[in-house]
């Protein structure tokens, strides 16, 4: 089909070499202007260079009014989003939680077990935990703060957290123990580091 | 020629409106009236449903003088482009006038339909008034509204059959306005109000839902929660479209086994959507209605991974619709082709919306699509990068696209492997689907794909264009080629005044054209207007009120064009200069 449509040579005035590239760039870059153009209402400076094949990048994103082109209504539906992710004292990768959709401290431990199925959820008196039921490991709920502090989830109230907690780590109880958690039921594993 | 003249005129009139009875479509009505004189007055007083493309072509006045009995209207406002904060808010589209001429025209309104517009609660409470026959609203992206107005709708629209609110922004005022609906409104056919943020009174909800035996179409919002939808479902087991509300609850618990069985029950749901809440360990109480559903809407549901979102997906065989976000991934659309045989409609959406990172999508998917699914002929598709080779496979699987609409991430990404434009590629698409009426572009362009666009693109109705093209010969042949071409909307491209003035008689056979971030100056917009007095040229300029400082060579940053009939708007605000 390929064969079928014919290339039109344009009469462009750089003859063959494509010279549109739009790179975008903020403003206060010493970009080259190209005269007149002038983009009102967005933030961002279009420069028009020529374009090199042998430059494999794509022109860096910006944030640029309207684009990518998604309606206001979907964009405050995601907005409401709020991902952090989760990680697991000796589990190779990490995940991602959606905080917005929880509404408490039980629905997160709730979450972390269903995304860490090993894990099950235990109470020790009122301590919120999570154990794996296969090596006896127990494990609490930390989260790092948006001072980058890591702090043992569940002191402050929920929205607070929300607010504040950039990323939910499952440290072992041992290693918990300079966050001031209660000493933990189980003859403590390895070293105890102190916070 | 007399015989057949003659043969016409036989006809009495009331036989010739029993047959345009069968002529629901606009155009085919438009074209009947066209005939002659007689078949035009036999069509105009017979006509019920008018569709009017935008609301600043003709006044109500006018409509309801040439169709006096019409019972159904569909307007729409604000241009496409609004949609992306390109418009300001206030630059029009008010149904208030409209709805006060019909009130005075003296028309039984049974059913409106408003797209992108700005309706207010006395609007509303006016409809809620005036019509007593009045049947069916439906408000797609239109603001302006409270929950009040619904309120006076639902007291007052005695035979109210639908209530169809689409990603509307309303402002919620806690009035409890589904309590309204009296005990006597048992009409309710279709109820949708997903887009609001409010509480509802549930006890009332599920009371309308038990006692409106017709209800075929139920979508309520987030604040509904799974055991209420339980509890609604098992009253309303004829459903045939459902949105769900909050879809979160423990899996463990009695109520969500209920919810099961009801669902189950519910053996006529063939259209699924919601989701606004999510948690993926309830998704496997849908997976019995899964294969009896051709419609599935899971965009709104970010939280859920390509792994849950396939698991759904792979029962359901019977789908000719999909929306998606791209969470789903290219492997997750390896799923869909395979499982999906039907599939007609796709949209893969962001889930990233401000652009910033990576999508999980990109040709792979899409190709993936193609070569599975051979009645694919609607596609939006968000993605972060595209090749030709792959638009030209995708045009060789699927040549019946009736919508092709590509977006991606970066707006002037080249093709990934071999760097070159992207021009080849959507030639070929526009080449192979010969009956392709809508049609986005994106990546790196340059005049050349329009060169194809206008050669080939000969049913083309719409196209969207935005940092692509090199010169005015790109808009050019866009304008020359295409004729059936009916909105043109064109952002951030180097067309400028020679491509605006080339053939101005062909904007009054379009509804409009947008052109922002170009090359038009202000001397051209008003050589335009000039010429065209069927034309309202617009500029919007939030920047600068003052008039006077124009100066013809300067460039216009947002131009909107638009044929009419009643000249320019006398609703403008300060910042929309009618030239």
């Amino acid at each position: 089909m390929s064969s079928e449509i014919t290339k039109e040579l344009l009469e462009s005035e750089t003859s063959g070499v494509l010279k549109t590239e739009l790179t975008l760039g903020l403003p206060g870059d010493s970009l080259v202007q190209k005269s007149g153009i002038k983009r009102g209402f967005s933030d961002v400076d279009l420069k028009l260079a020529n374009y090199d094949q042998a430059e494999s990048q794509p022109p860096p994103q910006a944030q640029v009014v309207g684009w990518p082109p998604v309606r206001s209504y979907r964009k405050n539906l995601i907005k409401n989003c709020k991902y952090v992710k989760v990680g697991v004292d000796g589990a190779p990768y990490l995940r991602k939680i959606d905080l917005e959709i929880l509404s408490s401290y039980q629905d997160l431990l709730t979450a972390m077990g269903d995304m860490f199925t090993c894990l099950t959820i235990c109470h020790v008196l009122n301590e919120r935990k999570l154990m794996d039921s296969a090596n006896g490991e127990e494990y609490v709920p930390t989260y790092e703060d948006k001072d980058g502090d890591w702090m043992l989830v569940g002191d402050v109230p929920w929205k607070m957290f929300v607010e504040s907690c950039k990323r939910l780590r499952l440290m072992t109880s041992s290693e918990a123990i300079g966050l001031g958690a209660a000493a933990p039921s189980t003859p403590s594993k390895g070293s105890s580091t102190s916070c | 020629m007399h015989s057949f003249q003659s043969m016409l005129n036989y006809f009495p009139e009331e036989v010739l409106e029993h047959v345009f009875d069968f002529l629901t479509s606009h155009r085919d009505r438009n074209a009947v009236s066209l005939v002659c004189k007689s078949w035009y007055a036999v069509e105009r007083f017979s006509r019920e449903k008018v569709f009017v493309g935008n609301c600043y072509a003709i006044s109500p006045e006018r409509l309801i003088a040439r169709f006096p009995r019409f019972r159904s209207l569909t307007l729409k406002g604000k241009p496409h482009f609004a949609d992306f904060n390109l418009v300001p808010n206030d630059w029009g589209g008010y149904v208030q006038p409209w709805i006060e001429s019909i009130v005075r025209g003296g028309v039984n309104l049974e059913e409106l339909r408003l797209k992108r517009m700005l309706v207010s609660d006395e609007s509303l409470e006016l409809l809620a008034t005036f019509f007593p026959n009045f049947k069916s609203l439906v408000l797609v992206s239109c603001e302006g509204f409270t929950t009040d107005g619904l309120a006076a709708i639902a007291s007052n629209c005695r035979f109210l059959r639908e209530l169809d609110l689409q990603e509307n922004e309303v402002e919620d005022r806690r009035g409890q306005w589904l309590s309204c609906f009296p005990d006597s409104c048992t009409s309710l056919v279709s109820l949708n109000f997903t887009c609001l943020k409010g509480e509802v009174n549930l006890a009332s909800l599920e009371r309308l839902v038990a006692r409106c035996r017709n209800l075929r179409s139920l979508r309520v919002n987030n604040a509904v929660p799974l055991d209420a939808l339980q509890r609604i479902l098992a009253q309303a087991p004829q459903l045939v479209d459902l949105g769900t509300g909050s879809f979160v609850h423990d899996p463990d618990t009695e109520s969500y086994n209920k919810l099961e069985t009801s669902m189950q029950k519910c053996t006529s749901i063939t259209s699924l959507s919601g989701f606004l809440d999510v948690s993926a360990r309830c998704l496997p109480a849908v997976y019995p209605i899964c294969g009896q559903l051709t419609s599935l809407n899971l965009s709104y549901a970010p939280g859920i991974y390509s792994d849950e979102l396939v698991k759904l997906i792979c029962y359901c065989n019977r789908l000719e619709r999909l929306l998606v976000l791209d969470t789903i991934g290219d492997k997750g659309l390896g799923v869909v082709a395979s499982s999906c045989k039907e599939l007609q409609e796709l949209r893969v959406f962001l889930s990233d919306v401000y652009g910033i990172g990576n999508t999980a999508v990109t040709e792979e998917g899409l190709v993936a699509i193609s070569a599975g699914c051979p009645k694919l002929n609607s596609i939006l598709y968000f993605c972060q990068q595209m090749t030709n080779e792959a638009l030209i496979m995708v045009a060789k699987n699927c040549p019946n696209f009736i919508r092709f609409r590509l977006c991606t991430l970066n707006p002037t990404v080249p093709d990934a492997i071999t760097m070159q434009p992207l021009d080849e590629g959507f030639g070929a698409i526009v080449k192979s689907c010969k009956d392709l009426k809508r049609l986005s572009i994106s990546g790196l362009l340059t005049d050349q794909v329009f060169l194809y666009i206008g050669r080939y693109a000969k049913q083309l109705e719409m196209l969207s264009i935005a940092f692509a093209g090199d010169s005015d010969k790109g808009m050019l042949c866009v304008l020359n080629g295409c004729k059936k071409l009916k909105k043109l909307e064109i952002r951030d491209c180097p067309f400028g005044n020679v491509a605006l003035l080339a053939d101005m008689g062909k904007y009054e056979t379009m509804r409009s054209l947008w052109m922002s971030s170009c090359e038009v100056t202000f001397g051209a917009c008003k050589t335009l207007a000039r010429k065209m007095p069927r034309l309202n040229v617009e500029i919007i300029n939030e920047n600068d009120q003052i008039e006077a400082s124009f100066d013809d060579k300067q460039k216009v940053e947002k131009m909107y064009l638009y044929r009419t009939l009643v000249g320019p708007r006398k609703d403008a605000p300060g910042f929309v200069w009618t030239l």
